[in-house]
């Protein structure tokens, strides 16, 4: 059994789907990104938790080029698997209540894309690696501009430009990588193991930041993020917030900083403080949205922050928190946006001030946005407390200050999801928000799954903790190790 | 070297068909030729070669593979003009004797052994191209697409020729082989600077042929007036040829001295590229930014030029393939839209995702190719290029191919954009069945190339 199963199913799927029509379509997506589900169910059973890669394939793709299809999966990348193969068939399960023309490209296209993100998470070959990070690309940009909002042309394909103008930086080191290794390959553990001076992996060090950063994004090169975030259909933005952005911060932990080392030792502190940057930055203009889905979109850029910070901070705490943060940001942000997406579609308005005392008409509604809502703003006890509590301890054991400032997306979070909430939620209840129907049928289904998982992860997190354990412990120490070699 | 004997025959008995009125079997004859010319020319393949003809020719690997690409693509192109041609005039035997008479020239372009047989094979195929572009003989645009080749055509052959002229006269040889051993003999540092000199008019030369820039400003006009068809075998089969015979010329005989003119094709690939693109985002035309593309495309083959080495046969092939097939689906496209609305803008494309899905799709897949999306071929030859040139690290001029490469999205796009989000109240095109077999072939080929390129890499 190896991974090319789990990376070929949905590509079966996606061709699949693609000839059936309206609600068939649906459920067909629905059934294989279960059967995708389950798939993933007998891998995690099957896999082992230390720190080797397992259900390997390597299979000779150009190998006049030294590139091989070779792909893996170890602690980290199965969570990443997990995150995609858990909240694919949640996501489809959102769109139950709506009607997309063209149904079945729809969902092929979402299902391709689930399979070029898992191509991300598992390659161990950096041609593979790059191919699947285009493939992701693609499918979404067309889900945004033909499923998407008013100005849906200008913004994605300013989306596009930005990310493709990472990824191909990112090619570039790639190949200049190839070229350095002395067997010719693409192989990741030959990269792993270059002797490259500190000017080579500086270089990398930023060519690889750029992609990753876009992809995130980080400050300063967020800005196609809110427009691409408000503009995309529901499912589109919840496939973009829940796993394609974690592309980025996956690609941080397995590409950018273990391949360049003494690169990420010299500009370690640009990153962080970029990435508190954006926290800042970013809670700041969270305070000052009207639309509700813009504001969720802000947010997701100051918890995105934090992850980066507490990742290149590179302790074994921070980026075993940045593991399980991934993971819990993934659930939380499809919560909200199919909360936003509810609202949306119910009263045709995402303006905030025109929203109030939703909670009286709909209680099952108001309860599934609280605990969604708690664990955006990581509440101990709930999902996203755990990974932000270890991000915060990574950085603390690095520099207080700098834990200080990132410890700000906490509060300054609370803040404006708590605002948010009050005035979408709490008081009376207008003529707009008297017709509010509570949530029903799938709704529900999607809503409590969500609920469900934020509590229970939230209160007991070890066994996700400990898919990873071995795995990030490992890459910590070895890199760790690369810079106390050179240090004196 | 039957495939040169049959594409040069089949011309002459098609003329007599013509005569005859046999209008109806001109395709297949020259299909059935066609086919026979690209199963030998497969035969040859991976047999030791041996320069024939007293040393003219050689038939090796590398020509047989650009000869299969130039005669796989002529067939594409040919499937296409059924009912083209028919509409334009009367004569219709000739068009296919023509094109028929420009790829004997190019056939020998990719498998010279010697000077003269370059010079042969260019002026072959230049003057059968300069009727073709004029082939209406009533539009004016046509015409002013001749007069404009023909001249610049006959001016850049001038320069090739005296830079022939020039080697002769240093080396004492038209042979390949005789020069590659004077170059190798001769110390680099007291080289006749006559030497030197022909390189550089045949760098002119060649430069001309393949539409880089500097030398380039006949191109989009030319592109532009001629019959679509004519400019789709133009800026695909022509420009692999020319590209083959550049690479055949300078790694054979003048990569010794590539110190010397490095610097120049690398300015030139530069220039190529920034120009190309950034006049092609401006364009309204379809027609005229795949002319202008096809400039920047010039830009990125010269890459495999300048970063001279053991892969760049391969490089330059597999590019030259990809942007093959990915053209003739646009220029296909081209032709059904220009039927229907009479213009060739990128408006004409509006809402022709909901009306043709099947065309729209081909045509995304080729612009995604054009535009070196991975999973297509276009990608694979893109990363072939910048491989082969960070090899030699070039790496600021990779640098710069990356930001095109991004330029480059704008206006492909344009397209994809035009074909799905704009809506348009449009009619359903007829798309016939041989350009239905034609477009989807060329699609399906473009993805097989791009998951899976080894199909393609083996040949040379």
């Amino acid at each position: 059994m190896t991974v090319s199963l789990l990376i070929f199913l949905p590509v079966i799927a996606a061709a699949l789907v693609l000839f059936f029509k309206n609600s068939a379509a649906k459920h067909a997506a629905l059934v294989f990104s279960l059967a995708e589900l389950v798939l993933a169910g007998v891998f995690l059973s099957k896999f082992v938790p230390n720190a080797t890669t397992q259900f390997m394939v390597v299979v000779p793709w150009i190998p006049k080029f030294g590139i091989y299809f070779n792909a893996g999966i170890d602690g980290i990348s199965m969570i990443m698997v997990l995150l995609s193969a858990l909240l694919v068939p949640l996501i489809i399960l959102t769109t139950y209540k709506h009607e997309y023309k063209n149904a079945g490209a729809f969902y092929a296209l979402i299902l391709f894309m689930q399979a070029g993100m898992l191509v991300v998470f598992t390659a161990l070959d950096g041609f593979l690696f790059y191919v699947g990070w285009e493939a992701a690309l693609i499918p979404i940009y067309f889900i945004c501009s033909l499923w998407g909002g008013q100005n849906r042309i200008k913004v994605t394909i300013k989306f596009f430009i930005y990310t493709f103008s990472g990824s191909l930086i990112m090619l570039v080191a790639l190949i200049y990588l190839y070229l350095q290794s002395p067997e010719k390959t693409y192989d990741l553990s030959h990269f792993y193991n270059l002797k490259l001076s500190i000017p080579q992996q500086s270089l990398i060090f930023w060519a690889f930041f750029l992609a990753f950063a876009i992809k995130m994004p980080l400050f300063p090169f967020h800005t196609w993020q809110p427009d691409t975030y408000t503009e995309a259909p529901p499912a589109g933005t919840m496939m973009l917030a829940g796993i394609m952005l974690k592309m980025g911060i996956y690609g941080v932990i397995r590409w950018l900083i273990p391949l360049a080392p003494l690169g990420y030792d010299r500009y370690w502190d640009t990153a962080i403080v970029l990435s508190i940057i954006g926290i800042v930055y970013a809670s700041i203009i969270a305070f000052r949205q009207k639309d509700g889905k813009r504001l969720v979109a802000y947010s997701s850029i100051a918890h995105v922050g934090l992850i980066s910070a507490g990742l290149f901070a590179w302790t074994y705490l921070g980026a075993q928190g940045a593991m399980i943060q991934m993971l819990s940001h993934g659930i939380n942000i499809v919560g909200m946006f199919f909360i936003w997406d509810i609202i949306g579609s119910r009263l045709n308005t995402r303006e905030i001030s025109q929203l109030g005392g939703i909670a009286k008409v709909a209680p099952k509604f108001a309860i599934a946005f609280l605990i969604i809502t708690l664990g955006t703003i990581a509440l101990p006890l709930t999902n996203g407390f755990i990974g932000e509590f270890l991000l915060l301890s990574g950085i603390f054991s690095i520099n207080i200050l700098l834990a200080i400032f990132s410890g700000l997306t906490m509060i300054f979070g609370a803040v404006y999801m708590l605002r948010m909430y009050k005035s979408v939620m709490q008081g009376e209840t207008n003529a707009l928000t008297a017709t509010f129907k509570d949530i029903s049928g799938s709704e529900v289904l999607v809503l409590g799954i969500i609920c469900a998982l934020i509590i229970v992860i939230g209160i007991y997190p070890q066994p996700i903790l400990h898919i990873s354990d071995a795995a990030v412990k490992q890459l910590v120490d070895q890199t760790t190790m690369k810079f106390n070699e050179v240090k004196p | 070297m039957i495939t040169l004997i049959i594409i040069s025959t089949v011309p002459i008995l098609l003329l007599y068909l013509g005569l005859y009125k046999a209008q109806k079997s001109l395709l297949p004859v020259t299909l059935i030729g066609l086919l026979a010319a690209l199963g030998f020319a497969i035969a040859q393949w991976n047999t030791s070669a041996q320069p024939i003809y007293s040393g003219m020719m050689l038939f090796d690997n590398f020509s047989v593979a650009f000869s299969a690409v130039t005669i796989i693509s002529t067939i594409l192109i040919v499937l296409l003009s059924r009912g083209y041609f028919e509409k334009i005039s009367s004569h219709v035997a000739e068009y296919y004797a023509i094109i028929l008479f420009s790829l004997t020239g190019i056939i020998m372009m990719v498998s010279y052994y010697n000077l003269v047989m370059l010079f042969i094979g260019i002026e072959t195929m230049s003057v059968s191209l300069y009727i073709l572009a004029g082939i209406k003989k009533t539009d004016f645009a046509s015409n002013e697409a001749a007069l404009k080749y023909f001249l610049m055509g006959a001016f850049s052959t001038g320069f090739l020729l005296f830079g022939i002229a020039l080697i002769y006269g240093s080396s004492g040889s038209f042979s390949l082989e005789a020069i590659r051993n004077w170059v190798l003999n001769s110390d680099p540092h007291h080289i006749d600077p006559m030497f030197y000199a022909g390189i550089l008019l045949i760098i002119v030369g060649l430069c001309f042929k393949v539409g880089a820039a500097p030398f380039h400003f006949w191109t989009p006009d030319v592109y532009e007036g001629s019959p679509t068809l004519i400019t789709a075998f133009m800026s695909t089969v022509v420009k692999t040829a020319a590209f083959a015979a550049f690479l055949r010329l300078f790694s054979e005989c003048f990569q010794p001295v590539a110190d010397f003119w490095v610097p120049v094709v690398l300015v030139i690939t530069i220039v190529t590229l920034f120009i190309g693109n950034l006049t092609a985002l401006y364009q309204q035309s379809f027609k005229r930014m795949l002319a202008f593309s096809s400039i920047s495309h010039a830009g990125y083959l010269l890459f495999a030029i300048v970063a001279l080495g053991a892969s760049s046969a391969n490089s330059v092939f597999t590019y030259a393939t990809a942007y093959s097939i990915a053209s003739i689906i646009a220029f296909g496209g081209l032709i059904l839209v220009q039927q229907q609305s009479g213009n060739d803008n990128f408006d004409s494309f509006n809402g022709l995702g909901k009306k043709n899905p099947f065309l729209a799709l081909v045509i995304t897949v080729a612009m995604l190719s054009l535009a070196g999306i991975p999973l297509t071929a276009g990608f694979i030859g893109k990363f072939f290029m910048f491989s082969g040139a960070l090899l030699q690290f070039h790496v600021v001029m990779v640098i710069l191919a990356v930001v095109n490469a991004i330029i480059s999205i704008f206006y492909y796009f344009r397209v994809i954009v035009a074909m799905y989000f704009r809506d348009a109240d449009r009619d359903e095109l007829v798309v016939p069945v041989y350009y239905k077999l034609v477009l989807g072939l060329a699609a399906i080929a473009t993805i097989a190339i791009g998951v899976y390129p080894g199909l393609i890499t083996g040949f040379i």
